[in-house]
This record gives C-alpha cells, sequence and structure tokens, in this order.
C-alpha cells in the first residue's frame, strides 16, 4: 500500500491563508471596524484591533453595543463561510490560488443574530471564537463568544441564523 | 430648562459618541419613549462587495444606538443605560445608496429593566428592512436608590 506524498506544508497554508484573504479582503466593513483573523488549521480567531472610534460610553469608557455586535455578527459570518470554503477547497473544486473578492462564490446571508452583552468592552483588543452548531443546506446556526484579557470571562456572546447560498446541484 | 435645550444636548450627546460618529449617526427626533436616529449610505459600511449592501452590523450598530435613545428619552429619565440583549431580524437588504433610519420605542419600563423594539428603514417606508426587539439597563440616580 503506497500513498501519495503529502502536500509541503508552505503550500497548504499558502491555500488556506489566501482562501480567507480572499474572504475577508474584500469587505469594505470588516476593514473599516479594523477586524482581522488568526487562523490556525481550519480554526479561526477574530481580533477586533481597538480603536478609539470603537467606543460607545466616554465616560466608562466603553466599547459601544453596535461594535460588539457587529463583531460578533462578522465572526460568525467568517467562521460560516470559511467552512463552506474549506471544503471546496480541500477537495480541490475551488482553486484558492485564483480565489479573489470578485470571484467567491456566494456567502450565507444573516436571517437574525442575538447578542448578549455580559460586561461592559474595556477599550481594548477583543477575541471571538464562532462555533457552527448546525449547518443545513439551507440553513445554519452559529454561536459565537468573545472576549478580552480572560478566555473565560466573555463580554458578550451571540447566536444567529443565516441562510446559505443555494448550491449547484 | 425648556425642551428645545433638552432635545439639542440629547442631540449634541449621541452625535459624540464615538462609533455613532463614525458611522455618521444623526438624531432626527426624540421624546417620550420614542426615538429617531438615520445614516447615510456609505461605501465603507458596504457587507457584500458584489452587490454593495450594506453590514448587518452597521444596521445593528444603528438599532442598538436608537434603542438607547429611546430608553434615556423615557418619561421616567434614567440617568443611564446599557444594552442588556438585543436581538436583530434581517428582513430584506437595504437598497444601496440609500440612507437608513432607525424608529425605537421603549415601550415598558421597571426600576430596572427597560424593553425596547425598534424598525429600520430605507427610503420605502413600507416594507422595513430589519427589526429587533432588545432590553437595556436602566441605571438610577444615586439618591432614588433604595436604602437597606
Amino acid at each position: 500500500m503506497s500513498r501519495p506524498r503529502p502536500e509541503p506544508v508552505h503550500l497548504v497554508k499558502q491555500r488556506r491563508d489566501a482562501a480567507l484573504a480572499a474572504l475577508v479582503g474584500g469587505v469594505p466593513y470588516i476593514a473599516m471596524m479594523g477586524i482581522s483573523f488568526d487562523r490556525r488549521g481550519d480554526e479561526l480567531t477574530a481580533v477586533l484591533n481597538y480603536d478609539d472610534k470603537l467606543i460607545g460610553n466616554p465616560l466608562l469608557p466603553a466599547l459601544h453595543g453596535g461594535a460588539t455586535a457587529s463583531f460578533l455578527e462578522t465572526a460568525a459570518i467568517v467562521e460560516l463561510s470559511f467552512q463552506l470554503l474549506w471544503d471546496e477547497i480541500e477537495n480541490g473544486r475551488l482553486d484558492a490560488d485564483s480565489l479573489t473578492p470578485e470571484t467567491l462564490p456566494r456567502l450565507p446571508k444573516t436571517i437574525d443574530f442575538t447578542v448578549d452583552y455580559l460586561r461592559s468592552g474595556l477599550p481594548r483588543d477583543a477575541y471571538a471564537r464562532a462555533r457552527v452548531n448546525r449547518s443545513g443546506r439551507r440553513y445554519a446556526s452559529v454561536h459565537v463568544e468573545a472576549w478580552q484579557d480572560n478566555r473565560d470571562r466573555l463580554f458578550a456572546q451571540a447566536t444567529g441564523h443565516f441562510l446559505m447560498p443555494a448550491r449547484p446541484g | 430648562m425648556t425642551q428645545q435645550d433638552k432635545a439639542r444636548i440629547a442631540r449634541q450627546f449621541i452625535e459624540a459618541i464615538p462609533f455613532s460618529k463614525a458611522l455618521q449617526m444623526q438624531l432626527d427626533e426624540m421624546g417620550d419613549g420614542i426615538a429617531v436616529i438615520s445614516m447615510p449610505y456609505d461605501d465603507r459600511l458596504v457587507g457584500d462587495p458584489k452587490t454593495g449592501v450594506i453590514h448587518g452590523g452597521a444596521v445593528s450598530a444603528l438599532m442598538d444606538t436608537c434603542g438607547g435613545a429611546a430608553v434615556m428619552s423615557h418619561a421616567e429619565a434614567p440617568v443611564g443605560s446599557a444594552t442588556i440583549d438585543l436581538r436583530i431580524d434581517y428582513m430584506r437588504p437595504a437598497t444601496p445608496g440609500q440612507r437608513i433610519t432607525a424608529r425605537a420605542e421603549c415601550y415598558h419600563m421597571t426600576r430596572s429593566v427597560a424593553f425596547v423594539r425598534a424598525q429600520a428603514f430605507d427610503a420605502d417606508e413600507t416594507r422595513p428592512v430589519a427589526a429587533a426587539t432588545g432590553t437595556f439597563t436602566v441605571e438610577q440616580a444615586k439618591d432614588a436608590e433604595v436604602r437597606p
């Protein structure tokens, strides 16, 4: 029994990073918010890079609830989209190297999104990870958790439902 | 202080919030537990580059600000408020190029919680773009607190 030689690691990383960059790079609102993504294998961590414009209560000061909501929704939709892309890329149906924001397949659309504010957001970076709890042909349910200094002390969490893009076949 | 002074202070207060300012929000109306806030279409707010539709998060931010303003304008006049939870239903994509206006109503308030519902529209005022329901904290002035 012989199996094909594993791909060189730098090619694998390059392909996955190219897909993530095409997904994130084309969205003006993600750039405006200053959100970036760290990738470890298929695990994404969204990072909200602190900026004074994200403040909602200058007296405390605290992050704006709308900035937190935007951050969580972005983390959820990028996680869900990246999972969809991942399958297409790893099985070779999509060529990651030629992916650009213009050639990206259609993305899921938010149906509803519920944010739970657990404590006020401090004026510093925030992190979020999303978990796709159910991903069907038509609908998906995604849960997101966000924290700042301490992973166990969430400052916000959210659940959203998404309409999946129509797939050929 | 006249009603006009109050309205002017409220407008300055809301339009000075850094994130609301970044999204160019404008207070159009406020009083008696009802607030109307709008924001212009802007290329930086686009969430879907293929269609030019504004990101849901920007609409959430507008709804959240408007909900908080509705709470602050309630007759019971809390001195502060923070969002406990906010649910948004996205009913249709907002038409690119059009201003988005949110109208929020604080329809019930207890000593500690305010209940809010809101809708957002683009130029077509007959079909909402999104609807929201939320709860907010009610911070009372210190001397109004019940002593143990």
